[in-house]
C-alpha cells in the first residue's frame, strides 16, 4: 500500500474490521461445531467433539430433505440449462425491437417475489391437474415435481443471462465462416459455438444448481408436505438450534475452500500453458512440482488432508472430557449445598426467634431467597429432613419445607 | 463458360424501402482477379454475401457455372469466402482451423492432417500447423485465412476487404502475395476493397460502384485513365476537379468556361456535349506541369497554399479563383523554396485531361 492510494493505519485498520466482518461470523461458527455445549457458543469452552457431525448425519429428515435437493437440483440443471441456452439464442437472432420485449418477458420471473412464484405454482398446476381430472396422487399434486416446475420458471432466466454475457463477445461471423466452409447449421452450432459457449455452460450449471439448492421462498410452498435441504434447516432454526448447524457449516465451507482452491489451481495452470511459459515457470518447469500443482492432484491431496483430519478428530473420544465436565458441575452444585447448610446451623445456633432473614451471611447468588430456613416462619425446630438434600434447588422442593409447621 | 464463371444477371438487393444494389448486371470469367471497388456503404458487401449465399437478390440471379443459385445454402456452393476480420476460429489450433472444411466433410483425421500440411506448404508456413491462431502474426492469419478457403476446393474466392486491418508495409507485402496465389491456383477471385491501390495493382478487371450502382467496368488502366463518370474520375486516384461550362467542342476536343479561365480537355468517350452544358474538366495531378511561360493554353496562374512531403514526391497545394488544387512532383532531392503565398503558374497537355458531365463527385 502506499500513501497516494490511502495506505496508513487507519485504511490497514479498516481493512481488518472489513475481513473481521467478513469471516468473522464464519469463524465462530466453525468453533462453535466443536464445543460440545448443547447451544452454539465458544465460551465456556467445555469439550472438544465431533458428536453435532454424528448428530448432523443422524438426522433422518434433514439428509431426506438433502436427497430431495439433490434430485430437485439436478434436474433444475437439466432443464434450466438447455432452456437458458435457447432463450439466449433466441434473444441474439432477433431484431432489436422484439428482442426488447422478448427480453422483459423473460426476465420478468427474476423480478417477481419468490412467494408469488411458489403459490402460482401450485394453484396452475392444481387447476391443471383437477381440469383434466387427476387426483391428489398424480403428478399435478407432487410436491417434488412443482418444486422443479416453480424453480426452473426463474432459475432458466439465470442461466440466460450467463449464456448472454457469453454470447455478447462471440462474433457472429464465426457461425457464418462455418457455413461457408461447407458445414450445416447443426455442425456449425456445435463445432463452433458450442465449444465457445462451454465455459458460460459450466458457469449456468453451477449457478443453477446452488440456485435451486438455496431457494427457501418458493420450494417452501411448491413442496407442499415434503421437505427440502433448504426448508428442513429453516424449520430446524425455528424450533431452537443446536451445534448440529454448524457441523453443517462446516462441512459447507470445507466444500467450498476445496473447490476455490482446485479451481485456482485450474486457471493457473491452464493460464501457464495457454501462454506457453510452463518450461520457463519454477513450479511448471519442475517435474515433481508440476504434478503437485495439478488441479486433480491439488484434490487428491486437499481431499487426503480433510479425510485424516476428520478420522483423527472423529477418534478423539469426548466421553472422559464430557464426564469431567459433568463431575465439576456435580461438585460446584455439592459446594453450593454444603455452604448452605453451613448457614442454616449457623442461623440455628446464633439468636433463634426474629433472625431478620439478610441478616445472615448469604454465599448464595440469590442472596439466600431459596434459602428455606429464611422463609420458614417459626423457625425453631427447623426440619430434619433439608439439610439432607442433594437436590440443586436447594431443598426447595423437599417436602418437609412445604410444611407450615 | 467454365463451372468458374459467375453471372449476376440485373440483380437488385433492397432492405425495406433502401436499395443497396441496383441492377448489377455483370459476367465474371473464370479464373479473373475481378475487384468491386467502392467507398464504404456503396453495396460492394452486400453483393459479396449474396454471391456467397447469405443473402438472395431482391431481383435477378445469381448464376455460378451457369447454374441459378436461387435457395442454394452458403455451404452448398462452390464459393469461399474471406471475411474482413477473417474469422479464424480462436479454439482451434492453425491445422484444425485449416482442415475444418475437411472435418465437416467427414474427411478421416489422418487426411485431413496431410492436407492441412501441404496447404500450410503452399502458403509458406509449414510448420505452424499446431500453434494457436492468436500465436500468429496478422500477415501469417492472413494466409491461414486463405488455406482454409482453398481447403475448400472452390471454384471463387471471395475476399471481403481482407488487407485493411494490416499496416502499410504487410499491405504491399500480401498484395503481390494474394495476386501470386490467384495465378499459381487458377481460381476466379472476387476482391472486395475500398482501397484503390489494391483494386488496380492486382485486378484484371475492376468494377467501381457507388451508391448501389456499377458505374464503370473496366482493366484497371482504362479505369484509371478514361473514367466514364464523374465520381470513377474522382474516386480512383488522385486528381484535380474544375467546375465549368461547354463554351466549343471541335472533334474530341472540348472547351470549357472555368472560373480559372477558358480550358481544354478531351471529351471522355467521345461523348458530345452543346453549349452551355455542366462540366468537369479532370486533370491528374501529376499532368500538371511548373510552367514560367503564362502565354500558352491551358496555363493557370495560381498561389501556393501549403506543400507536403511524401519522400518519393512533393505535393504542392495550391489555390487560384477560389479553386483548390494539387500538383505532383518528382522530388529530385534539395528543397525547392514553394513557400506559402509564392505564385506559380502551371500548364497541362489537354489530352491529358477528361471532361465528364456533371456528377456526384466522390467525398464530396
Amino acid at each position: 500500500m502506499n500513501k497516494g492510494t490511502g495506505g496508513g493505519p487507519i485504511a490497514a485498520g479498516y481493512s481488518l474490521l472489513f475481513f473481521a466482518f467478513l469471516f468473522g461470523p464464519l469463524i465462530i461458527m466453525v468453533i462453535t461445531a466443536f464445543n460440545s455445549s448443547s447451544f452454539p457458543r465458544i465460551t465456556p469452552w467445555e469439550c472438544f467433539t465431533t458428536e453435532w457431525f454424528d448428530e448432523l448425519f443422524g438426522n433422518e429428515r434433514l439428509m431426506a430433505g438433502l436427497v430431495n435437493s439433490v434430485i430437485i437440483g439436478i434436474g433444475v440443471v437439466a432443464i434450466s440449462v438447455p432452456v437458458g441456452l435457447a432463450g439466449a439464442l433466441a434473444l441474439s437472432e432477433v431484431g432489436p425491437k422484439v428482442r426488447a420485449a422478448l427480453y422483459t418477458v423473460l426476465i420478468t420471473p427474476i423480478l417477481i417475489p419468490g412467494v408469488v412464484l411458489g403459490i402460482s405454482t401450485i394453484v396452475f398446476w392444481g387447476a391443471l391437474g383437477r381440469s383434466v381430472g387427476a387426483d391428489y396422487g398424480s403428478i399435478f399434486f407432487d410436491g417434488m415435481f412443482l418444486t422443479l416446475a416453480g424453480q426452473v420458471t426463474f432459475i432458466a432466466a439465470y442461466a440466460m443471462l450467463v449464456f448472454l454475457a457469453r454470447l455478447q463477445r462471440f462474433d457472429p461471423t464465426l457461425t457464418e465462416a462455418a457455413l461457408d466452409l461447407g458445414a450445416t447449421p447443426g455442425q456449425a452450432f456445435r463445432k463452433i459455438l458450442l465449444p465457445f459457449l462451454s465455459p458460460a455452460i459450466g458457469s449456468a450449471a453451477f449457478l443453477t444448481l446452488l440456485a435451486s439448492f438455496e431457494n427457501y421462498n418458493t420450494t417452501v410452498f411448491t413442496i407442499l408436505s415434503g421437505n427440502t435441504f433448504t426448508t428442513t434447516l429453516a424449520s430446524k432454526v425455528r424450533h431452537g438450534t443446536d451445534p448440529s448447524l454448524s457441523a453443517l457449516a462446516v462441512i459447507i465451507i470445507a466444500v467450498t475452500l476445496i473447490g476455490a482452491m482446485v479451481h485456482e489451481a485450474y486457471t493457473r495452470r491452464a493460464e501457464v500453458m495457454r501462454t506457453g511459459q510452463a518450461a520457463r515457470s519454477k513450479v511448471y518447469g519442475n517435474p515433481v512440482l508440476s504434478v503437485l500443482a495439478h488441479p486433480a492432484m491439488v484434490l487428491v491431496l486437499l481431499l487426503g488432508m480433510g479425510g485424516s483430519l476428520a478420522y483423527k478428530a472423529s477418534q478423539i473420544d469426548a466421553s472422559v472430557c464430557k464426564q469431567q465436565i459433568l463431575d465439576e458441575k456435580r461438585a460446584l452444585q455439592e459446594k453450593l449445598l454444603e455452604e448452605q447448610r453451613e448457614r442454616i446451623r449457623t442461623q440455628k445456633a446464633g439468636t433463634p426467634a426474629p433472625a431478620a432473614p439478610s441478616s445472615g451471611p448469604a454465599p448464595s447468588s440469590f442472596g439466600g431467597a431459596f434459602n428455606p430456613g429464611s422463609l420458614a416462619p417459626g423457625a425453631a425446630p427447623a426440619s430434619p429432613a433439608a439439610p439432607q438434600s442433594p437436590s440443586g434447588f436447594g431443598g426447595a422442593f423437599a417436602p418437609g419445607n412445604l410444611k407450615p409447621n | 463458360m467454365t463451372t468458374k464463371d459467375i453471372v449476376l444477371d440485373h440483380v437488385s438487393i433492397r432492405f425495406g424501402s433502401y436499395t443497396a444494389v441496383d441492377n448489377a448486371h455483370l459476367t465474371i470469367q473464370g479464373g479473373e482477379f475481378f475487384s468491386f471497388l467502392g467507398p464504404s456503404g456503396c453495396g460492394k458487401t452486400t453483393l459479396l454475401r449474396c454471391v456467397s449465399g447469405f443473402s438472395e437478390p431482391t431481383e435477378g440471379r445469381v448464376l455460378i457455372g451457369g447454374k441459378d443459385m436461387k435457395g442454394v445454402g452458403p455451404n452448398k456452393r462452390p464459393t469461399a469466402l474471406i471475411f474482413q476480420n477473417l474469422a479464424l476460429f480462436p479454439l482451434m489450433s492453425v491445422a484444425e482451423n485449416i482442415a475444418f472444411p475437411l472435418e465437416v466433410r467427414g474427411v478421416s483425421r489422418k487426411e485431413r492432417r496431410k492436407r492441412a500440411d501441404e496447404l500450410l506448404d503452399m502458403i509458406a508456413l509449414p510448420g505452424v500447423g499446431d500453434k494457436k491462431v492468436h500465436e500468429l502474426s496478422g500477415g501469417q492469419r492472413q494466409r491461414v485465412a486463405i488455406a482454409r478457403a482453398l481447403a475448400v476446393e472452390p471454384d471463387i474466392l471471395l475476399l471481403d476487404e481482407p488487407l485493411s486491418a494490416l499496416d502499410l508495409k504487410l499491405r504491399h507485402h500480401m498484395r503481390t502475395e494474394l495476386r501470386a496465389i490467384q495465378q499459381r491456383v487458377g481460381l476466379t477471385f472476387i476482391y472486395i476493397t475500398h482501397d484503390q491501390g489494391e483494386a488496380l495493382t492486382m485486378s484484371d478487371r475492376i468494377a467501381v460502384m457507388n451508391a448501389g450502382v456499377i458505374e464503370q467496368i473496366g482493366d484497371p488502366e482504362s479505369v484509371y485513365n478514361r473514367p466514364k463518370t464523374s465520381f470513377v474520375a474522382s474516386f480512383v486516384g488522385e486528381t484535380n476537379a474544375i467546375e465549368g461550362k461547354v463554351v466549343l467542342q471541335s472533334g474530341e476536343m472540348v472547351t470549357l468556361e472555368t472560373p480559372l479561365g477558358p480550358l481544354q480537355g478531351k471529351a471522355a468517350g467521345g461523348r458530345r456535349y452543346k453549349n452551355g452544358d455542366s462540366c468537369y474538366l479532370f486533370i491528374r495531378p501529376e499532368q500538371m506541369e511548373l510552367k514560367a511561360d503564362a502565354e500558352a493554353p491551358n496555363t493557370i496562374a495560381a498561389s501556393v497554399t501549403k506543400e507536403e512531403f511524401e519522400g518519393n514526391s512533393r505535393i504542392l497545394f495550391v489555390s487560384a479563383n477560389g479553386v483548390d488544387m494539387r500538383v505532383t512532383r518528382v522530388n529530385r532531392g534539395g528543397s525547392d523554396g514553394m513557400v506559402t503565398g509564392h505564385a506559380v503558374t502551371f500548364a497541362f497537355d489537354p489530352a491529358h485531361a477528361t471532361v465528364l458531365p456533371h456528377g456526384q463527385l466522390a467525398g464530396a
